[in-house]
């Protein structure tokens, strides 16, 4: 049977065709999705949301030493955080087989910074594989198994957003019920303690020459041979937008298995054809390795090394065709950034803070990021997840040191709070901070879409489970003086932060309401109410000020010609957190 | 592969592009064809500008298209129709919903909403104008203007006599099913 796949449900079917037992990721975009399927076959997959990459691939990690087949996910910035795990664990090498996903995202659609993770595989000595579309993500779970099971190896799968996130057709199988090796405790394997780490090391350069005889001999790397003239070597979805360009018009070696690369098959390939081109999205990864191997070929010079890559640059660099396209004059389109959702918990937090001088707002990754859109503007940076909470710790002692009359105030959420914030919390602690550190509590993983996380009171499968309570952990690291406040009180919310920005000592503000799109727990309905609703306004007494617009809520309209505000019904939820900033009184909700 | 048809959906977060473009793939899907279809999605739920392709035909390669080389851009949004202009092949189709949502750098003030975006989509490129908002509204739900965004796409290009009642029904809850079929309909009807 045939199935229209995204890239990401092919790879979570392959996961359960190919045996997986454990699963293990922390949300992030264009990853989430995979671990959101897994999640679905339970009863044959156990599927687990951890607080971090680092913690999945160390569960993961403990696992396949177990003796089961495991995958952990991430997207492209956690490999970095799992990095240290990943290093070692390719010198140890696996018991049940292990594949870690990488899902990188070419062109920054929705991530900090962009990142080529080939390079870990080459880095941590480990065998990678790159599909280009969704009936090779799934089949390429099942061979990284096979490969890591055989080669003794963790095995790097390098998605891109691309890949991740368009559908095509996929060919279902059944689950192989692969049995689960036993456990064998093998100190000289798994205890790599550096008499260990060293014999170790050696095996790995082993398992190298080993699979780059694999690498030319698999079905993963094959050539198709149309006209001579034009030789195109292409990894990943970059192989897809080849053949969209040059189609019959040119041969190709299509790369599945990229690390360590087929030299013997690149060679031969090479020698077939007049001009050879090495299409790649983002790094010269495959290019540098076969020029410096002594082939010459065209890279680079012509496919830009970032952003995300496109069959029309590849007709426009290598092949100087261009579309003819409708001109216009496109600056009177206005932008549409993303914004926080109409009676989103946080905007009420941000309100407050417009209102404040003398601060440096550092912050985290999540839907609060959306702060620095206008009108709100407020945000200062953000650079890794956990990260806002230390940059606060780190500004705040030069500035006291300098004298300077600044306050650092450190925004992060639930989610990121468990994922590395605790951590960086606790530093400051140690550290003697005076900063203000927030945590925005929305009661869910909010900007990837709404996964559970240790302090929602579910699993990923839906379990019900502990919750963690944000407060008694801020208190236990060592901070006294900690509020929980509703951020859409206004009134409330102020009173915390004056209290805060004149305290001479480390403060936590806890902001507590849920976002205004999660389906609400039983506990949640006792907790906050069911306060869901609608405003309106007074045309009579609206005198059209703005004052509310300032609030940045997308459901408030200013009409120019009127000179009045209006309320969009379809959007507001009936936060309130108008009704309080109008100096008119001119916003009720309705029913009150 | 020039038989290979290209369509390009955009609109705001929320307001239903993407089950439009699932009812669409799952349809031609049905049908026979390759098909590919690929996502924007925005960093937050609701707001941002959204886009998604879809491709079909004997056999496709690429998920994604380029500019200028969109066979049809069906708009949920004014603004947004003109944002993604440059995507259509010159004598390409736009489908424009007659529907204003302004973003929040002109609820803030910074910037102007482009009042006569459908006269200059009018003026560049074949423009069908459908106020889907007030047809979907007769039907009883304002928020089935998708699917009547979706019915004129299918009659433009020729794919009426596809299944697209079992498509529907793939796609969505079956309480929804007969006010979907009606929106198609109406979609169709008014082009
Ligand atoms: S998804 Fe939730 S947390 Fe994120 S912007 Fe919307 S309301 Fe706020
Ligand atoms: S704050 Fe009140 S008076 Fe001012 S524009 Fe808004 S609704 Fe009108």
């Amino acid at each position: 049977m045939k199935e229209l796949l995204t890239g990401n449900e092919a790879v979570a079917r392959g996961a359960y065709e190919a045996g997986v037992v454990y699963a293990s990721a922390y949300p992030g975009t264009p990853s989430t999705e995979i671990m959101e399927t897994i999640a679905t076959y339970k009863g044959d997959i156990i599927a687990e949301w951890a607080p971090n990459e680092k913690v999945a691939l160390e569960s993961a990690i403990g696992a396949s030493i177990a003796g089961a087949r495991t995958l952990a996910s991430m997207k492209h910035v956690g490999l970095n955080v799992a990095a240290d795990p990943l290093f070692t664990f390719a010198y140890t090498g696996v018991n049940g087989g292990m594949v870690i996903i990488s899902a990188d995202d070419p062109g920054v659609h929705s991530s900090q910074n962009e990142q080529d993770n080939r390079n870990y595989a080459k880095f941590a000595k480990i065998p990678m594989l790159e599909p280009s579309d969704s009936q090779e993500a799934k089949d390429m779970v099942r061979y990284a198994l096979e490969i890591s099971e055989k080669y003794d190896t963790p095995v790097l799968m390098r998605m891109t957003t691309r890949v991740c996130h368009s559908k095509s057709l996929v060919e279902l199988a059944e689950r192989n019920n692969v049995p689960k090796k036993p456990y064998v405790k093998n100190l000289q394997k798994y205890d790599a303690v550096p008499a260990v780490a060293k014999i170790l090391r050696e095996k790995i350069e082993e398992r190298l020459k080993k699979l780059e005889d694999f690498s030319n001999e698999t079905e993963l790397n094959f050539i198709e041979m149309n006209d001579s003239k034009i030789g195109v070597i292409a990894s990943g979805v970059a192989y897809q937008y080849a053949k969209e360009v040059f189609k019959d018009g040119a041969s190709y070696l299509k790369i599945g298995f990229s690390y360590p690369l087929p030299m013997k098959k690149i060679k031969e390939f090479a020698s077939k054809v007049e001009t050879l081109y090495v299409i790649e999205e983002l790094d010269p990864f495959m290019e540098e390795q076969i020029k410096a191997a002594g082939i010459k070929c065209i890279g680079k010079e012509k496919i830009p090394a970032m952003g995300e890559l496109n069959p029309d640059i590849i007709a426009k660099n290598l092949l100087g065709k261009e579309n003819r396209v409708i001109e216009y004059d496109r600056s009177i389109v206005a932008k549409r950034p993303p914004v926080l959702c109409a009676g989103c918990p946080h905007r009420g937090f941000f309100y407050d803070l417009t209102k404040r001088k003398d601060i440096v707002i550092t912050s985290d990754i999540g839907c609060y990021g959306l702060s620095s859109q206008p009108p709100l503007n407020a945000k200062d940076t953000s650079i890794c997840m956990g990260a806002g909470f230390s940059m606060a710790h780190g500004a705040q002692k030069v500035f006291n040191k300098f004298n300077e009359k600044m306050k650092t105030v450190a925004v992060l959420g639930d989610s990121t709070f468990f994922h590395s914030g605790i951590t960086s919390l606790l530093n400051a602690v140690y550290n003697k901070s005076n900063a203000v550190f927030c945590i925005l509590d929305n009661r869910i993983t909010g900007m990837t879409g709404h996964q559970e996380n240790p302090g929602t009171g579910f699993t990923l499968q839906g379990d019900p489970t502990v919750i963690t309570d944000i407060e008694k952990v801020v208190r236990a690291l060592g901070v006294e003086n900690v509020r929980t406040v509703n951020p859409l009180e206004i009134s409330e919310m102020k009173d915390a932060m004056d209290w805060a920005l004149s305290n001479e000592e480390l403060t936590v503000i806890i902001t507590k309401w849920p976002c205004v799109l999660k389906k609400l727990s039983q506990k949640d309905k006792d907790d906050f109410g069911d306060y869901k609703g609608l405003c309106y306004v007074d045309d009579n007494k609206c005198i059209g000020c703005k004052i509310c617009i300032k609030t940045g809520c997308p459901a408030l309209k200013y009409d120019k010609k009127l000179n009045k505000v209006s309320i969009d019904k379809t959007q507001c939820v009936g936060c309130k957190l108008c009704v309080q900033v109008c100096p008119k009184k001119a916003i009720s909700k309705v029913g009150e | 592969m020039c038989d290979v048809k290209n369509i390009l959906l955009c609109g705001v977060g929320g307001q239903g592009t993407i089950l439009a473009s699932k009812i669409l793939s799952t349809c031609l899907v049905d049908a026979g064809y390759d098909v590919k279809m690929s996502e924007i999605h925005g960093m937050a739920q609701r707001g941002g500008s959204v886009t998604t392709q879809v491709r079909y035909g004997k056999k496709v390669y690429s998920p994604i298209i380029g500019r200028g080389s969109a066979d049809i851009l069906v708009s949920f949004e004014a603004m947004e129709g003109l944002r993604y202009l440059d995507q259509l092949k010159p004598e390409g189709v736009v489908v424009v919903n007659d529907y204003k949502i302004p973003s929040s750098t002109i609820l803030a003030g910074l910037e102007e909403y482009p009042e006569d975006a459908i006269e200059i989509l009018k003026a560049k490129a074949k423009t069908k104008v459908i106020d889907a908002g007030e047809i979907a509204s007769s039907l009883g739900n304002p928020k089935a203007m998708n699917i009547v965004l979706l019915g004129s796409l299918v009659k433009l290009m020729g794919l009426e006599s596809l299944n697209w009642k079992s498509a529907i029904e793939k796609c969505v809850k079956p309480a929804f099913v007969e006010l979907n079929i009606k929106a198609l309909e109406e979609g169709m009807n008014a082009v």
